[in-house]
């Protein structure tokens, strides 16, 4: 356990940490562009270098280990000109186009610079000319000329995606990331490469110029592509109004460090799937009259639904309507469905899982099979049973009223039991077929419009937090369940927070960061 | 330290009112007598050294404006004719009434890169600051079109798109019109 003083300040850590981790635990932040904790150390920026007494030369934080008894200095005249000079070399051949460049705001040679900036060029040579914003790959757009070089891109390629697509060309200053011949940067894990380049090299083709960085605001989040959990943030338009984007509100989505989960990693299908919260929504309750489904307000659509249910239940008692709930929900959700229709109602008909789903893929990494999120939330909350027998029981006439959360019942075989059902509620989020068919259609908000936990597939409680309102007419799904249980005469609690207290005995915000423990049998830790 | 202001006493004669009400009908009655006989003067070619109060006969004649002032904006274009603007959004960000509105597009020369698909001001809501002036890295907008005239029955009318704003992209010469003519 090496001891040693970093800027007056002493701090001891484990054999093997490197300077620029032992200043990082103790709060001082060496600027660096080539170093990410997550890949292999390339010492090729020179950005990180720092004086340690006894060396005569600076040496790169990144690289050097740390051992007893040195003394570094990170803020000495020699570090703070050594950090000027290789910001002029880095930005010799820059071609200083922040204003149409995507990363600017949020790019690592405009924050040094404004910190250890020449000002003043002296740069009276030609630049050198490279190649100009072309796409590499589905996702990404790479330009030659605003790259310096740090290859962390071509490191996330070999170390952690393991599909080696870049590689550093040429020598010198007309060195250049670039594809292999043939190949082009479509893994899985594509978009990773966009927020480990330090500059505005390498940017998002969905992202590209629909916003500028400093117009979003962020929330933290769970992703909902997988039952993996990857932490995200939802980056949303904040400070510009939603309008000036098309209605547009989630922007983009980043991962958000969990060394348990997703470490700094998340899949591209979780990065790009945030369409679902500003398209194809359902805004207001529908009810169908005669043929057609028509707008209707919250209270005569909640109030038809509870007298169908009533109905239902007084002729054929707890078989007469059932439920599918969706592992899409929250925990909050599925504990506020199971305290009405099975502690209350003492529904016999609940059900969660849909046989049908089709699995999504998966491999070693991060991405699961299972396409939802909470899957593993509706098994430890009790739920068993598939929709098939539910739904084969609706369309016997078994059940005459049947309650939606989410799932799309209407293809194939669901498609022709669903049919038949006599009067089917849907609470969704999206337009499907599912809702299209329905006799009332409740509209739910999104996880972005709401607070909750999901657990992951380890058993994992992760929190995700509300960014937006519900859009249009739509409203929190266990609001929605504790409205329709006050029309049915019982009482529950809307709030997730109040939910998650009576739940686990702590509050929301007392869940950890990074997640509960995976240990079932150990309480939530906070 | 406050000023004491000592407060003008007025004689019974001013109090009385009529009078005071007289002495300013023929004060303006003067002026106004005294000006028609100068400017008919003028019209023959009479008392030259003598000026009559002039009045701009707006909207006919208009008042010289100092080259500084911010008037209505203009998009300035590129040799080729296309918009210099790269919609950095430097000027939305920076406008304190929120009357810009860009939307970016992927310009197919990659030496562009970025260009305006709309841009729109809202001149019913622009404070006329110049904010946006001073933040444009390329010398997109300028406020030098002299044009101080636009109104609108509607709000809708009020806003400025990318062509509008283009139209009047020539740098302004200093209009004959604009120069003031002395009766």
């Amino acid at each position: 356990m090496p001891t040693l003083t970093i800027d007056g300040q002493e701090v001891t850590v484990d054999a093997g940490t490197t300077v620029i981790q032992a200043a990082e635990q103790i709060g001082i932040n060496i600027p660096r562009y080539c170093y990410h904790p997550g890949l292999s150390l390339a010492g090729r920026c020179r950005m990180c270098l720092v004086e340690i007494e006894t060396f005569p030369n600076l040496q790169i934080a990144c690289y050097t280990r740390a051992q007893d008894e040195m003394v570094v200095s990170t803020t000495s005249e020699r570090v703070l000109s050594a950090r000027q000079s290789m910001l002029e070399f880095l930005l010799s051949n820059h071609p200083l186009d922040c204003p149409v460049c995507d990363q600017s705001g949020e790019c690592d040679l405009q924050n040094f610079y404004m910190d250890h900036g020449q000002y003043q060029s002296r740069f009276l040579e030609n630049k050198v000319k490279k190649k100009k914003a072309f796409p590499i790959g589905p996702h990404v757009i790479l330009d030659q000329e605003r790259c310096i070089l740090c290859t962390r891109c071509v490191r996330f390629t070999e170390e952690v995606s393991k599909s080696n697509e870049l590689g550093v060309f040429n020598r010198g200053s007309r060195s250049v990331i670039d594809l292999y011949p043939t190949k082009s940067l479509d893994n899985p894990y594509s978009g990773n490469v966009i927020d480990i380049c330090p500059v505005g090299a390498l940017t998002e083709r969905e992202f590209r110029f629909k916003c500028r960085v400093w117009y979003l605001a962020s929330q933290e989040s769970i992703c909902t592509g997988c039952s993996r959990g990857c932490n995200i943030s939802l980056d949303y338009n904040g400070s510009r109004r939603a309008y000036k984007a098309g209605g547009r509100r989630v922007m983009r989505i980043k991962p958000r460090y969990n060394p348990d989960i997703n470490k700094w990693w998340i899949c591209d299908e979780g990065r790009f799937g945030y369409g679902f919260i500003d398209t194809d929504r359902i805004e207001t309750p529908m009810q169908r009259t005669t043929s057609d489904l028509e707008p209707s307000d919250w209270d005569p659509a909640l109030a038809r639904v509870a007298e169908t249910v009533k109905a239902a239940y007084s002729e054929k008692g707890a078989n007469g309507v059932g439920v599918i709930v969706s592992p899409q929900l929250s925990n909050e959700e599925l504990l506020a469905c199971r305290e009405l229709f099975v502690e209350k109602m003492k529904l016999t008909n609940v059900a969660a899982l849909n046989p049908w789903e089709e699995p999504g893929e998966a491999d070693d990494f991060l991405r699961n099979a299972d396409r939802n999120p909470n899957t593993k939330g509706v098994e430890d909350l009790g739920y068993s049973g598939d929709a098939k027998a539910v739904l084969e029981k609706a369309a016997e006439g078994e059940i005459e009223v049947l309650i939606i959360f989410r799932h799309n019942l209407a293809d194939g075989e669901a498609g022709k039991l669903l049919e038949k059902a006599k009067f089917v509620v849907y609470v969704g989020t999206n337009w499907n077929a599912t809702a299209e068919r329905a006799h009332v259609v409740l509209p739910g908000a999104t996880h972005a419009e709401k607070d909750g936990t999901f657990t992951n597939f380890e058993g994992r409680v992760q929190r995700f937090k509300q960014a937006l309102l519900p859009i249009g007419d739509s409203r929190n799904d266990s609001q929605i369940i504790s409205e329709m249980a006050a029309k049915l005469g019982y009482s529950l609690p809307a709030s997730a927070d109040e939910i998650f207290e009576a739940w686990k005995g702590i509050s929301l915000d007392e869940l950890s960061g990074s997640g509960s423990s995976v240990d079932p049998d150990t309480a939530v830790q906070a | 330290m406050a000023i004491k202001v000592e407060e003008k006493q007025l004689t019974l004669l001013e109090r009385l009112y009529v009078l005071e009400v007289v002495r300013g009908i023929a004060l303006t009655t003067g002026h106004f007598f005294r000006n028609m006989a100068v400017h008919i003067a003028r019209l023959f070619g009479l008392a030259k050294d003598k000026k009559g109060s002039t009045t701009f006969q707006y909207p006919e004649e208009r008042r010289p404006l100092a080259p500084r002032l911010r008037t209505l904006h203009r998009l300035t274009r590129r040799e080729d004719g296309a918009p210099r603007c790269v919609a950095c959004m430097m000027c939305e960000t920076v406008c304190p009434a929120h009357c810009i509105s860009i939307v970016a597009g992927e310009h197919p020369n990659p030496l562009i890169e970025k260009y305006p698909t709309r841009f729109d001001i809202d001149l019913g809501l622009c404070v006329f600051c110049g904010y946006c002036v001073e933040a444009c890295p390329e010398d997109a907008i300028r406020m030098d079109t002299g044009v101080l005239e636009f109104t609108s029955f509607s709000r809708e009318g009020m806003v400025y798109d990318l062509n509008k704003l283009l139209a009047r992209s020539e740098t302004p010469k200093p209009n004959e019109e604009s120069k003031v003519k002395t009766a």
